[in-house]
This record gives structure tokens, sequence and C-alpha cells, in this order.
């Protein structure tokens, strides 16, 4: 065990130094720290179109590289949040935004989820209300207990 | 008979469910994710001015009115640019005026390639930082753009435009546009395609 020990903490520390530079970094320079907030905030909610499943800060695609470089020029001329997701969707549609905005096409997508529980919810309580009502209905016609009482009657007889 | 009717429409509304499930499922499946739609159609060329790849002077927005004009952005490291190729030069050769957009290129390699594939460009753009190609909303190569003679895009294509449904869906543009001699030229590459 004692010889093990030391081969399982490089290992660690290689998974480590792997995890951390995954990531693609670059060194931007910013002006205030609310900038450097800004610009965090937009990378990541800012769709890589090359590799769709990637923001762009996590993306090593040459586009999220000069997507990167674009939020900081534009960061450092003074605009705004606002004005670059404008920008980004103004090029590249609504596509860029993990976050969909709220529209008439995107009803469905916000909504749906919430309507189709709705259905479900309406579904399972008339479903436990026609089980319940249906349990207190189960009584015999008059001709079955008929029937009934015939069969038994047979099988005394026997 | 009408609660019969109902229990066999209970019965089998799961199923129904089911199948409307798969139907939606399926239909996700077969849209491919890459093809993200432009949000610059029927909206006028951004501005930009490019030097060319050959030769002196700019290349700008404006010069794109006159005429109905494919802009192809292609670069000399990319794989499907080669695949469309023939038949962009197909397209030039029908009298379809193109213009080669050298997206994140370096000048040289761009040359040696068309030397070495040939030239069906009327004018090359080199756009070698790509800066350009954001504002026109390029996130890869090959990409065509369909600009009418005022300088409106029309149609994009996303991926070579020699791919089938690539080329249909720009046959279709074309013709709701009433771009004759480009459709003439575009369903005769089809016709060579399908051959």
């Amino acid at each position: 065990m004692k010889t093990i020990l030391p081969f399982i903490l490089l290992l660690s520390a290689l998974t480590c130094s792997v995890m951390t530079s995954a990531a693609p970094i670059e060194t931007f320079k910013f002006e205030s720290p609310e900038t450097e907030k800004i610009f965090h905030k937009l990378s990541e909610e800012l769709r890589c179109l090359v590799c769709q499943n990637q923001n762009i800060a996590e993306s090593n695609a040459d586009l999220a590289k000069d997507l990167r470089l674009e939020i900081y020029t534009m960061l450092s001329q003074g605009k705004t949040e606002e004005e670059i997701v404008d920008f980004m969707v103004q090029r590249y549609g609504d596509y860029v935004l993990y976050r969909p905005p709220l529209k008439p096409m995107t009803w469905l997508l916000w909504f749906g989820p919430a309507i189709v529980f709705a259905f479900g919810l309406i579904f399972v309580v008339r479903f436990m209300k026609s089980q319940s009502s249906r349990a207190q209905l189960t009584s015999l016609s008059d001709e079955e207990i008929e029937r009934i009482n015939n069969l038994h009657a047979e099988q005394d007889r026997k | 008979m009408q609660n019969k009717q109902s229990t066999v429409l209970r019965r089998f509304m799961p199923l129904i469910v089911f199948a409307a499930l798969v139907i939606f499922l399926a239909i996700g499946l077969t849209l491919n994710p890459r093809l993200v739609p432009s949000p610059l159609i029927d909206k006028p060329a951004p501005e930009f001015e490019l030097p060319l790849l050959y030769g002196e002077g700019k290349f700008t927005n404006k010069d794109l009115i006159g005429h109905v004009t494919l802009v192809n952005v292609w670069a000399s490291w990319c794989f499907a640019c080669r695949q469309e190729h023939e038949g962009v030069k197909y397209l030039s050769r029908n009298g379809v005026r193109i213009i080669g957009f050298n997206y994140k290129d370096e000048p040289q390699n761009a040359k040696a390639w068309l030397t070495k594939l040939g030239n069906p460009y009327q004018t090359v753009v080199a756009d070698n930082d790509g800066r350009v190609g954001i504002d026109w909303g390029v996130y890869g190569a090959p990409e065509t753009f369909l600009i009418d003679q005022n300088g409106i895009i029309r149609h994009k294509v996303i991926g070579p435009l020699t791919s089938v449904d690539q080329l249909d869906d720009l046959i279709e543009a074309s013709q709701k546009e009433n771009f004759d001699g480009l459709l003439k030229a575009l369903k005769s590459l089809k016709q060579q395609l399908v051959e």
C-alpha cells in the first residue's frame, strides 16, 4: 500500500494539471474587475458555432478565439453587455445564445415543459378519480346474482 | 356503443402519444444541427472593404451591386472546399459571377491552391484575420451567399454547394428571385451531379 501511494498522488497531480490546461487561456488585460466579469459572463453565455456544445470560453476553435478577442475589443471600447450580445445575434442569430430570448417563436420552448406537466397532472388526477369511482360502482345486477345463486345450487347438488 | 369507442380510444391513447413523440424525434434526428439559419437573409450585405488576393486595390460591399453574385467563402485549409470546387468551376464556366472570399488563410497558400485546382473567381478578396467573416456570420468554410443585383443577401449555403440538398435549396431561392441565368446554370450543375 505504501508503495502505491506516491503513484496515486502523482496521478491525481497529473489529472489536475490536465484539467486546468483544458480551458484555452489568453492573457487579456482588463481596465476594471467589472469588465473582466462581463467578459467571462459573455464568453460563457455565447455558443461557439463550430463546436456547438461548447461556449466560446471553453472552445478551442479558431472562431471562438476570434470572438473572444472581439468581445474584449468591444469591452475596451466601452461597449455594454447588451450591445455585444446584439452584435453577436445580428450576425449569428439567436442560436448563439445559450438562453434563448422569450418571443412568440420560443413560447413552446419556454412553456412547453410546464404545459406537458399540467396535462400529465390532469391525467393522473382524472385517472385516480375514475379508479375510486369504479370501485364504488362495482355492484351486480339482479340477473347476475340469480346466476350466481344458480351456480351455487348446482355445486351443492353435486 | 359510444362507451365502447371511448374505451378503445383510451386504451390506445398511450400508443398514440408515443407515436407522436417518435415522429417528432424522428424529424429532429433528420435535421442537421450544423445548419444554423442566417439572420442576414433579406438584409443588405454587411459593409466591408477588403484587399484583393491578386493585385492592388480594394473590394467593398458596393462592388456587389449591379449583378447577381455568389460569394463563395473558402480557404486552402478547408477540405470540403476542395470537394465543391469542381462545382464552383462549373458554375463559373456557365456564366455565374462568383466572388471568392478567402477566409482566414495565408495568401501564398491560397494562391498555390488556386493555381493547382483552377480559379473560378472573378475576384478574390482576402480576409486573412477573419474579421470581416464575423460580420458576415461565417462560422466555417465553405459557405456561399447568394446576393441580388441590389446587394441584398437572398440565400446562404452552409457546406459544399454541390451536396444535393444544398443545391436544391439554392435552386429554389434563385427561382423565387427569378435569377434566370443562375437558375439555368444551377439546374445544369445538378444534372451533371446526378449523372
